[in-house]
């Protein structure tokens, strides 16, 4: 320590300050987050169960059975296919949405809380309300097809049965998934573009205008190349989003029908709480990090380069 | 020609908007019918689903207000919001000003490392941390929740009141201090009272998040007196393997709409903290 008297003593009590104030945030993050983080490591590479969790070191044979077993490959697959598929669909219509939003029209507050509303609803009561439209019996859009003469009769297009059963064949179902993570995820990639359109300066686009740049032309050369950045930043949360959602999946199939939507997620769940298997659910889990980890990086990047800019 | 051009872009504008409208509250107006809707019109597949056959009635409502315990759900829900965000904003404010005021070069660094913390899911810290609530007794306690939430709120709300602070001139707080304030007491009367908004939103988030945190409550509370709105409605309402439709609409609709006006309002400033600087 230096004397009370010169500028050395006020920057180190300034610096013994900042520390502290900051400690409990990092003490906290680091008890809850990176702890349980090396606990799961710890729990992967052993043997534990919920009933024993004393464990032994088991070495990397939780990997081997699970990338052994047909339905942890089915739930790698489809964690994959749910967030790409629909994340590609939602940067297609956030955009179209977004570029609407953008205009000026009357009843704007209640277009958007409506629009907003998957979102900013909490997802298990969202998707609930799927469920409930899913339903094999009184599902809306088998009313519809059966009106429109589509469904129930022999030689109907969508066939002679009277319902589609939307969560009770493995194709369906895998469908079903993806249109409501695609209804969840389009709120927020939304704002985000909104949030970049907005900040592309008025010159241009009036500049664009003078030159007689519209609709497809303007977004093509002007709004888009402008918002690639923040396109990208809305595509790479959507994706971390849908590739670590459990809620949808839980309360729309279980993972069913056999498994045909099962994810990462929920597979972590069934087996290492349902089942008990600490041991196997950790190594599961884990199997996220590499893409959480790569899309991590790719932020890192944006936002540096952001800064220089 | 310029007219028709004018009113034929509108009409599209209408258009895709309406469109976007009915894929985004569909689910929510298929609620508010099942909700009203008498059981012997709902459960009848030749009757036109999408308006009331029969006239609508209050049963459902009445079934879910006396004879679950939706309220208690929604009382935990609202204390555990209430708790998580005082813990909140406990860790993130001072961690913020901080990063925001002293730190130069690592500062920024750290800011970003905790809001990668962020990125972390839950779907692989629950495991572990079913454990720590198991060790530590908290198990059907509301407080495993409380202790939980601020693994996803204190990271990002660290992160948006950095930008709030920094966003307040140094000089008001230096002048402050000449005046006689210590640094602390600048903190306290001087740049919280300026950055109440930011405040705000971080009490908002921790109460939405909190209310719409799933796979936590599903795993460290089984029993249906301690559960939050997100799982009690989806587990509860359902008897054996029965749907009771009716009300589950009905709570998912009355939990639902509150907590999504707030969180409308303040959507812009969460979308400020994901853009990380993208956009300015």
């Amino acid at each position: 320590m230096t004397g009370q008297d010169d500028g050395g003593g006020i920057r180190d009590r300034a610096g013994t300050l900042a520390v502290l104030m900051i400690a409990p945030a990092i003490a906290y993050i680091v008890a809850m987050i990176g702890v349980p983080l090396l606990l799961a490591i710890n729990y992967s590479l052993s043997d534990a169960t919920t009933g024993d969790p004393v464990h032994h070191y088991a070495g990397l044979v939780n990997y081997r059975s699970a990338l052994a077993d047909p339905v942890f490959r089915l739930a790698l697959k489809n964690t994959f296919v749910f967030a790409l598929v629909s994340q590609s669909i939602v940067i297609v219509l956030s955009r179209v949405l977004a570029s609407a939003l953008s205009m000026p029209f009357r009843g704007k507050w209640a277009v958007r809380f409506l629009i907003m509303l998957p979102w900013t609803a909490p997802i298990a009561l969202g998707a609930i309300g799927w469920l409930w439209m899913y339903d094999s019996i009184y599902s809306p859009f088998d009313w519809l097809y059966r009106r429109a003469g589509l469904l129930g009769k022999p030689g109907d297009p969508f066939g002679p049965m009277t319902n589609i059963y939307w969560l009770g064949r493995p194709t369906l179902a895998m469908a079903s998934v993806v249109i409501v993570h695609v209804w969840r995820l389009l709120p927020l990639a939304t704002v985000i573009q909104l949030a970049g359109l907005s900040a592309i300066p008025g010159e241009i686009l009036e500049a664009a205008e003078i030159d007689g740049a519209r609709g497809w032309r303007k977004a093509a050369w002007i709004t888009i190349p402008l918002t690639l950045p923040i396109i990208g930043i809305a595509f790479l949360f959507g994706i971390i989003f849908t590739f670590t959602d459990m809620t949808i999946v839980y309360i729309l199939t279980r993972g069913g029908p056999v498994n045909a939507t099962q994810v990462l997620a929920t597979w972590t769940f069934f087996k290492g709480i349902e089942g008990g298997d600490l041991a196997q659910g950790a190594a599961i889990s884990l199997f996220m990090v590499p893409v959480l980890a790569g899309i991590a990086a790719l932020l890192l990047r944006m936002a540096r380069r952001a800064e220089v800019t | 020609m310029a007219g028709i051009r004018k009113t034929a872009r509108r009409a599209t504008l209408y258009g895709r908007l309406s469109a976007f409208v009915v894929f985004s509250a569909f689910p929510f107006y298929w609620m508010v019918i099942a909700t009203f809707k008498r059981d012997h019109d709902l459960y009848a597949p030749a009757n036109n689903p999408f308006v009331f056959n029969e006239p609508p009635t209050l049963d459902h409502l009445r079934t879910l207000l006396f004879d679950t315990h939706f309220l208690t759900y929604l009382g935990n829900t609202f204390r555990v919001g209430l708790a998580v965000s005082a813990i909140t904003l406990l860790l993130a404010v001072p961690a913020a000003y901080s990063l925001a005021r002293w730190a130069k070069r690592w500062g920024e660094a750290l800011g970003i490392g905790i809001f990668l913390t962020y990125l972390v899911p839950s779907t692989i810290l629950f495991l572990p941390l079913s454990r720590f609530t198991a060790g530590w007794g908290l198990q059907n306690s509301l407080w495993s929740l409380i202790l939980v939430y601020p693994t996803f709120t204190v990271p990002f709300c660290t992160w948006l009141l950095m930008g709030f602070f920094k966003a307040i001139p140094r000089d008001i707080e230096e002048q402050a201090m000449v005046d006689g304030l210590s640094r602390l007491g600048a903190l306290v009367r001087v740049v919280l009272p300026l950055s109440i908004s930011g405040l705000l939103t971080v009490v908002v988030f921790s109460f939405t998040l909190s209310m719409h945190e799933f796979i936590y409550a599903l795993t460290f509370i089984s029993d249906s007196a301690a559960k939050t709105v997100s799982i009690g409605v989806p587990t509860e309402l359902v008897r054996g393997d029965v749907f009771q439709w009716g009300p589950l609409m009905a709570g998912a609709l009355i939990a639902s709409i509150p907590v999504a006006v707030v969180y409308t309002f303040f959507l812009d400033r969460f979308v400020s903290g994901f853009t990380m600087g993208a956009v300015k």
